[in-house]
């Protein structure tokens, strides 16, 4: 290891951070009199998210796509026998690429609609790609859980201070939910790495715990990534978060927390505890299946935009799970690919109502109707992210809907009927949702001077339709990375 | 036999601040109120020297006939509690001024009470042990009533003599009953006797005693009271030194002088059930608290739990973890008590957590150095407390004691939010009116204990493998 690619993708947004901080104490504050900030501070973070960016394909190009297990890898000593110990494999590398994607594209968004405590958000959200960027690198247990809690700082005060009226409500609930699952991760990580005597990642996929510890691992470990991606019955934190959050905090939430909960049950349930996985698969396979029609069916009830897509996102997480619980290489590689698939489309559609937001500064559907007529543009690009998370061919939402549920149809044929009952209900709420605030006659008088998609919202949106569409005709550009990294999380379940 | 020599390795730091105490006496006596803004000064060198000395005699050893032994495990709390008190000096001369009580005999007072600290560290008899708790309860007590003229002190001051003077009665009511059961008050021997009934008695009441030093419940009643009453300086004193001391003491006292299998399998019961207690009554207790002093003695009651976690792991799990405990947990109290000291409007200090509302947009400074505080002390990761806290869980899992760690973690939770409420306050809220300016022993407090949070949660490799030695020590 010549050069520690992977520190410095991790480390650049809180470099950036920090000089931003610096910057901003050397020429004092910079407050007008209507509170709003100098935006400069915005382009400056910007330009360290996009930085980011460039390292992370460089990052891409260096690795080697062939090749299994862990690459790129760099060891230090931390402290008892515990590594800062960094690595990527196929996944994680294409979880790292949405994560420096989808950062710039959000602070892009955030651009003229956050007016007050610019520098205070930008700070967070370059922290928080950090942290995000470190959580997919981490091949150390203990550094993995580090960063996967970190995360959550940010984001708490990304929604407590820029979110809508029960921002406060949102941030307490969104965070002590994801804590009191992690917690009880951090005691299985401790007890892991009591009996292992390793903490690092590698090792312990190739370690077997007896039976009855598997058990009681796989079910802290469920905890936290269950709480985090979110599965029913515990997904309640995320309509709310939702809400409040700002446009480019809720781009970010959907578009790449909720992944680190599917990232961990393939990284850490499936190649750890095998024997428990095969032991909970009916579990997970009928709360994912509750989740899919459950969520779909409440999402089509909902009068708030984004409370919509919010359910929309966690009948989506239920295909990731059923295809990761069906054990099964098209399964698990469907599940990769609905993950990636789904942070492209659900953050396009946080930005999509973010676009009306700004204009209306209401989320309600029914304050909507006729935007075709004054926003042509608009109504296209929104038309394309709606079929794509319906899951219509020729878009990525389709390719990861199908290969997941031909994975669960092998391993449980019920299961994968209830999901194909979601794929319906998902034409159902968004083509509702599509309709009620596009089609028919303009009813709002203030819609009658609303404005198009400017060029800032078509920077925002234009790579997120492009990759959509990229990898509903091109799926094979995923699979072929992230093939070994399906097979290695799939190795200890089939082999035992 | 009179060895010097001997009697320096072990006790050195002691009779330095035996020597400088009744020097500080005496030039108090002569030079009189000008003694006063020196004294401060003064004091935390002497607490510093003691300090280093503690390290210089890092290995320790055993005079006086048995009466005094140290070992570096000791030693590594005498100089987190030395040099912690002596910072809780420097902090104090500031706000003492402004209330116009800045009095030599505070720093007088401080000394002793680090004298009382390092006795009982040093001690390897029920006798010293007596005589170190008592001087540091007696100084304790004058220091939380030292603003006389206010009554909330004068209360505290009450409070804390009356409930002390009666843990302090069952301590040595326990050691006498192990002393007639065993026929020695000497750690070594009792360690050696056998088990009989009265011999656990008298070991319960020892423990009872322990744990109102300790603030651990069913004996913590006193905290919030205390905390609340006593002026800020001395709370500050008081949530670190000698709670550092007071709970390694805590685990010396049940490691080496009752490690019987039968007296274990007691006191380990017993110290679970105080350390469960502990954390449940600190997390629900301070989450109605609006008093920030008052939920910062909550806190310290749930974080004495966490500690007593360790302690109940036993000697060989849980030594070293107590000690990366403790200190990522005195660290962080004793900068967030810098921030209590920075709480000053118009000449008054403000104690509620109210009054930081917007404090980000006032002095983002404070405001973020307070935040790596309390992320710290409610061992979130992102800060040093995070590794004590992975620490006891580690001693927990690894003695086998999984309800006492999914206790910790649920207590952890609903203690996360009475911290995260503080954030809130400072982040979310409307700015509240400035802060008047303190003087920079507080402020640099502040952010170097901020500082050294994160430091030590990327540099830990040393402290923690100095932690494992000195641990290891303890066992053979």
């Amino acid at each position: 290891m010549d050069f520690a690619i992977l520190s410095a993708v991790t480390f650049t947004p809180l470099v950036g951070a920090i000089l931003i901080l610096l910057i901003k104490m050397l020429t004092g504050a910079q407050v007008r009199a209507d509170g709003s900030e100098d935006e400069r501070v915005m382009y400056a973070g910007l330009l360290f998210s996009i930085a980011t960016f460039l390292i992370s394909i460089v990052m891409f190009l260096s690795f080697d796509q062939s090749a299994s297990g862990y690459q790129l890898v760099e060891e230090m000593n931390w402290f008892q026998g515990i590594q800062y110990k960094m690595g990527v494999d196929g996944m994680s590398v294409l979880l790292i690429l949405l994560t420096t994607l989808l950062t710039p594209i959000a602070l892009i968004a955030s651009i003229g609609s956050i007016k007050h405590r610019l520098t205070e958000y930008v700070v967070s959200f370059l922290v928080l790609e950090t942290f995000m960027i470190g959580v997919f690198c981490a091949l150390d247990l203990v550094v993995f859980y580090v960063f996967f809690e970190a995360g959550l700082i940010p984001m708490f005060i990304i929604i407590g201070v820029w979110g809508g009226v029960d921002r406060i409500y949102a941030s307490f609930k969104f965070f002590l939910y994801t804590l009191l699952g992690s917690l009880f991760m951090l005691a299985a990580v401790v007890y892991m790495y009591l009996t292992a005597g390793t903490s690092d990642i590698a090792l312990l996929e190739t370690f077997s715990f007896d039976k009855g510890a598997q058990t009681w691992l796989w079910l802290a470990f469920f905890a936290s990534f269950a709480v985090k991606l979110p599965m029913w019955p515990v997904h309640t934190w995320l309509p709310d978060a939702h809400v409040q959050a700002p446009t480019a905090g809720s781009v970010i939430l959907a578009g790449i927390l909720l992944k680190m909960g599917g990232y961990g049950f393939l990284r850490f349930s499936l190649p750890m505890f095998p024997d428990a996985s095969v032991l909970f698969q009916p579990f997970v396979f009928t709360i994912s299946v509750i989740a899919i029609v459950y969520a779909s069916l409440v999402a089509w009830r909902q009068t708030d935009m984004k409370k919509l897509i919010a359910y929309s996102s966690v009948a989506h997480m239920g295909f990731v799970t059923l295809g990761i619980f069906s054990f099964t290489e098209i399964g698990v590689q469907g599940a990769v690919f609905q993950m990636l698939s789904h942070g492209l489309i659900s953050g396009a559609l946080f930005l999509i109502v973010g676009v009306v937001y700004d204009r209306m500064h209401t989320r309600d559907i029914s304050a909507y109707g006729g935007l075709v007529h004054r926003m042509p543009v608009y109504a296209t690009l929104f038309m394309l992210f709606t079929m794509a998370n319906v899951g219509l061919p020729g878009t990525s939402g389709f390719v990861g809907e199908i290969l997941t549920m031909v994975g669960a149809f092998q391993a449980n044929t019920w299961a994968a009927a209830g999901a194909a009952l979601g794929v319906i209900f998902s034409a159902v709420y968004m083509l509702t949702l599509y309709r009620r605030t596009v089609f028919g006659e303009i009813t709002n008088p203030e819609l009658e001077n609303i404005q198009d998609v400017n060029i800032k919202e078509l920077i925002c949106l234009i790579p997120l339709a492009i990759g959509t569409i990229l990898l509903g005709i091109l799926p094979n550009l995923i699979f072929d990375i992230t093939r070994e990294s399906s097979l290695n999380a799939l190795a200890q379940v089939a082999g035992g | 036999m009179f060895d010097l020599e001997t009697i320096l390795t072990t006790i050195a730091p002691e009779v330095l601040l035996a020597a400088a105490g009744l020097l500080g006496v005496t030039i108090g006596a002569f030079l009189g109120d000008r003694f006063n803004g020196l004294s401060f000064k003064f004091g935390a060198l002497v607490l510093f020297a003691a300090a280093v000395l503690a390290g210089y005699y890092w290995d320790g050893g055993r005079a006086f006939d048995g009466l005094v032994e140290t070992s570096s495990f000791a030693n590594f709390a005498k100089v987190v509690s030395f040099a912690c008190g002596g910072v809780a000096l420097l902090m104090a001369e500031g706000f003492l001024r402004r209330h116009e009580t800045l009095r030599y005999e505070y720093s007088l007072l401080v000394i002793f009470a680090a004298l009382g600290m390092g006795v009982i560290l040093s001690s390897a008899n029920f006798m010293t042990l007596y005589l170190g708790v008592e001087t540091l309860s007696l100084s304790s007590y004058v220091l939380a009533s030292f603003h006389r003229d206010s009554p909330r002190s004068a209360e505290a001051g009450l409070k804390y003599f009356v409930l002390g003077a009666l843990a302090s009665g069952l301590l040595l009511y326990g050691m006498s009953l192990v002393y007639g059961f065993s026929g020695s008050t000497s750690y070594e021997i009792v360690a050696d006797a056998e088990p009989s009934m009265g011999f656990l008695f008298g070991m319960v009441l020892m423990i009872t005693g322990l744990a109102f030093k300790v603030s651990a419940a069913p004996m913590h009643v006193w905290t919030p009271d205390v905390y609340e009453g006593s002026p800020s300086p001395v709370v500050a004193f008081f949530a670190t030194a000698p709670k550092m001391a007071s709970m390694v003491v805590f685990a010396i006292v049940m490691f080496t002088a009752f490690p019987q299998a039968l007296a274990f399998e007691n006191w380990q019961m017993i110290v679970a059930i105080i350390a469960a207690a502990s954390m449940i009554i600190g997390a629900f207790g301070a989450l109605p608290q609006t008093n920030l002093k008052r939920l910062l003695g909550y806190s310290s009651i749930a974080n004495m739990g966490y500690a007593l976690v360790a302690v109940a792991a036993g000697v060989q799990y849980g030594a070293g973890s107590l000690l990366i405990f403790m200190t990522a947990y005195v660290i962080a109290s004793l900068g967030l008590f810098g921030g209590v000291l920075s709480m000053r409007r118009e000449g008054g200090m403000v104690e509620d957590i109210n009054e930081l509302a917007g404090l980000v947009r006032r002095q983002p400074g404070l405001a973020a150095a307070l935040t790596v505080l309390l992320i710290s002390v409610s061992g979130f990761p992102l800060a040093f407390g995070f590794l004590g806290k992975l620490a006891v869980i580690q001693a927990g899992v690894d003695s086998g004691m999984l309800p006492l760690v999914i206790i910790l973690v649920l207590s952890s939770v609903i203690a996360m939010y009475y911290y995260l409420r503080i954030v809130k306050i400072m982040w979310f809220d409307e700015r509240a009116e400035d802060f008047e300016p303190v003087d920079g022993w507080v402020t640099g407090t502040v952010y170097l204990t901020a500082l050294i949070s994160v430091a030590l949660l990327i540099l830990v490799a040393p402290l923690s493998e100095l932690a494992a030695s000195v641990a290891a020590s303890l066992i053979s």
